[in-house]
């Protein structure tokens, strides 16, 4: 099958072989896990064998399968026209060489490790989507696109860069713009029916990942914060409705684990709330050096957490322009950094460390991103006034800094333990 | 007996803590099994308890010590049994830096770590002092003892090494040169200061504190504010281990 897909397949058996290893090693090493948390075992297992058949068939049905790497594509329109929303890995150091040939080296990690996964033809998701949409949300991705371009078709979504009302009124131009093209691969038009049950289908996904969250922050949590961020990469690329179904499944094991007092093993480990960046899979260096250090963490103030999720979408409306018009207003509540000004996020953050019971904050910025790197700033002021135990750690994907970085923690712990 | 243990990138540093003191230190240059040689090194005593701190810390608990901490809690641990009005560590190490900021009852607040680059740590004075032909112990006094101020540019020390070449071949009085690769490594202490503020009681800690022209050059950069070297910088570290492993063994 991967060969049909015009992959390297040696290459890419390779690393198949290498990411099993490093899952057993920081999941399965994991004890008393809840036993829902087969099923998401089981996805990554299948990660490149079972859900791309799932896609190869929905393509033979003339479904469009469209990749994406950023919350603000509307999910819903491409449910809505029967078609497969795919985020695309962006967290792997071993894609990062395959970037760096084409690329500049000093950008943003996750830019170059879902580049580098198209120009090594190691990811099956790449070979069989129709085409990428990509955003203009920081300059890396908005030229990086252009290049992509040459590799597979990219799309480019303009997204705007204040919240204005004249920024508003081009969103929605753009969002109206992404239907026509979703449309114009299956031949028909979206209905506001179809659109109305797809967007029932990501509230429901939404409101399943909100009580995973509200359950996890129970004290003593009873999941560990790799396992939940886990779930929330799967969330990028499960079909929707199973998962939710799966999730909601979960969450009941974890009801009742908290009704019995069953938790991680440690229970009293610092609750430690991270804020930043996404983390894209299979990116899961900084939960595992934290957890590793004896916290745990409990909230994910990130496009791979609670940005994703935290806003639902209005499902009321007559007709298609004001069904579009809840869209965009939806999608105007996310509060990434490549927005200006934005401030509703330093009020997020420490909202969701009230909610999430934290007691310290970490940071997380990619290295060379410039806009999380600066509204750092602003987070850590705010911070430190509420006299909330704060740390930045700015990253890459690569093993080379994790002694370093596991002092930091270290510190960091003692500092939350004095 | 309480003991410290400190595997750093160089050396090997004990500190033995009984009754409320320390009564016991010591120092060796690291050999290849570092865990092997800090066990032997602590034979003699009749440990109750072990902390390790350090790079080699991990590695210390695997075999032999009963907990850990980092060096950024034991440099503060062990600088405010020493100067308990400091309120700012400047640790300069082998290979890495840190400035850590103290609340009053000695606990971290705050810390920056240079940890990435040899550039002002001891690494940087090491092969400079090579490169000019001095003996570690005598590179800061005769660096103290010139009055030139020639500036070196470069921030790598590979990059830095060259400059100091090109200053040599240009018949630039050697200890004029050391003056200016001190300064350097004055500058970027600095630089970490005026990231994280430092109040007004600094205390220098590692083993470049045993440089006098390092101490010499923060003062003077500094306008009212106290910089205090205690006794054997080297050990603080170990030190602020030995207190933790004492504050430990007693709830054991």
């Amino acid at each position: 099958m991967w060969r049909a897909l015009d992959m390297d397949v040696e290459r890419f058996d390779k690393m198949r072989l290498t990411l099993g290893e490093i899952y057993e090693k920081t999941y399965l090493s994991q004890v008393n896990r809840p036993d829902a948390m087969a099923y998401f075992d089981n996805m990554i297992a299948e990660i490149h064998g079972g859900r791309i058949k799932e896609l190869l068939a929905a393509k033979e049905e003339g479904r469009p399968v469209i990749g994406t790497f950023c919350v603000y594509i509307p999910e819903e329109i491409v449910l809505a026209a029967g078609g497969i929303c795919v985020g695309l890995c962006g967290g792997s150091q071993g894609s990062v060489p395959d970037a760096e040939k084409i690329l500049p080296r000093n950008i943003c990690p996750m830019v170059k490790s879902a580049f580098g996964f198209k120009a090594g033809r190691i990811c099956p998701y790449f070979q069989v989507l129709d085409f990428v949409y990509g955003e203009t949300t920081c300059d890396a991705k908005k030229k990086t696109w252009e290049i992509l371009d040459d590799m597979v078709p990219t799309h480019v979504m303009e997204i705007p860069q204040m919240k204005n009302q004249s920024d508003r009124d081009m969103w929605l131009t753009e969002v109206k713009a992404f239907k026509t093209k979703v449309e114009s691969v299956t031949g028909k038009e979206v209905t506001i029916e179809e659109l109305r049950q797809a967007t029932r289908i990501m509230n429901n996904k939404r409101k399943a990942l909100q009580r995973l969250n509200r359950l996890r922050h129970a004290k003593p949590t009873p999941i560990s914060g790799k396992d939940v961020l886990l779930i929330e990469q799967i969330a990028f690329y499960d079909e929707p409705v199973r998962f939710t179904a799966e999730v909601n499944t979960l969450c009941d094991e974890l009801e009742k684990r908290i009704a019995a007092a069953v938790a991680i093993p440690n229970k009293n480990a610092a609750r430690v709330m991270v804020a930043g960046v996404p983390m894209a899979l299979p990116n899961w260096k900084l939960h595992h050096l934290v957890e590793g250090a004896g916290a745990v963490i409990v909230n994910e103030e990130s496009c791979i957490g609670t940005r994703y999720y935290k806003d639902l979408m209005d499902e009321d409306a007559e007709d298609m322009e004001s069904m579009l018009k809840n869209l965009t207003s939806r999608y105007m509540q996310i509060d990434c950094s490549c927005f200006t000004p934005n401030n509703e996020r330093i009020d997020q953050v420490l909202k969701e460390y009230q909610e999430s019971g934290a007691q310290g904050i970490i940071h997380y910025s990619l290295q060379f991103c410039h806009t999380y790197n600066i509204e750092e700033i602003r987070i850590r002021q705010a911070c430190e006034k509420e006299g909330i135990p704060y740390m930045f750690i700015e990253s890459d994907y690569s093993p080379e800094d994790v002694g370093q970085l596991q002092t930091r923690v270290e510190a960091f712990l003692e500092q939350i333990g004095d | 007996m309480y003991i410290g243990v400190d595997l750093g990138s160089r050396t090997i540093k004990v500190a033995a803590w009984q009754d409320g003191r320390m009564v016991d230190q010591q120092l060796q240059e690291s050999g290849f099994e570092p865990h092997e040689q800090a066990r032997e090194m602590i034979k003699a005593y009749n440990p109750r308890y072990i902390v390790a701190t350090g790079y080699g810390r991990h590695l210390a608990r695997e075999h032999f010590a009963n907990g850990v901490i980092t060096e950024i809690k034991a440099h503060a641990m062990g600088i405010h049994t020493m100067l308990p009005e400091a309120t700012t560590v400047v640790d300069i190490g082998g290979q890495d830096s840190k400035v850590i900021t103290l609340n009053v009852k000695g606990q971290v607040t705050n810390f920056q770590m240079n940890d990435k680059c040899a550039a002002g740590t001891g690494r940087f004075l090491e092969i400079m002092a090579t490169s000019l032909a001095y003996p570690l112990t005598d590179f800061g006094p005769a660096a103290l003892a010139s009055e030139e101020e020639i500036q070196i540019n470069s921030m790598c020390t590979v990059f830095a090494e060259s400059e100091v070449i090109s200053l040599k071949n240009r018949g630039i009085p050697r200890q004029h040169i050391a003056r200016a690769v001190h300064s350097s490594v004055a500058d970027r202490i600095m630089t970490m200061l005026g990231r994280i503020g430092f109040g007004e009681s600094i205390a220098f800690s590692g083993g470049v504190a045993n440089n006098p022209c390092i101490v010499e050059m923060i003062r003077s950069r500094l306008e009212n504010v106290e910089v205090n070297v205690p006794d054997n910088p080297s050990i603080i570290g170990a030190l602020g281990a030995s207190i933790e492993a004492a504050r430990l063994g007693v709830q054991a």
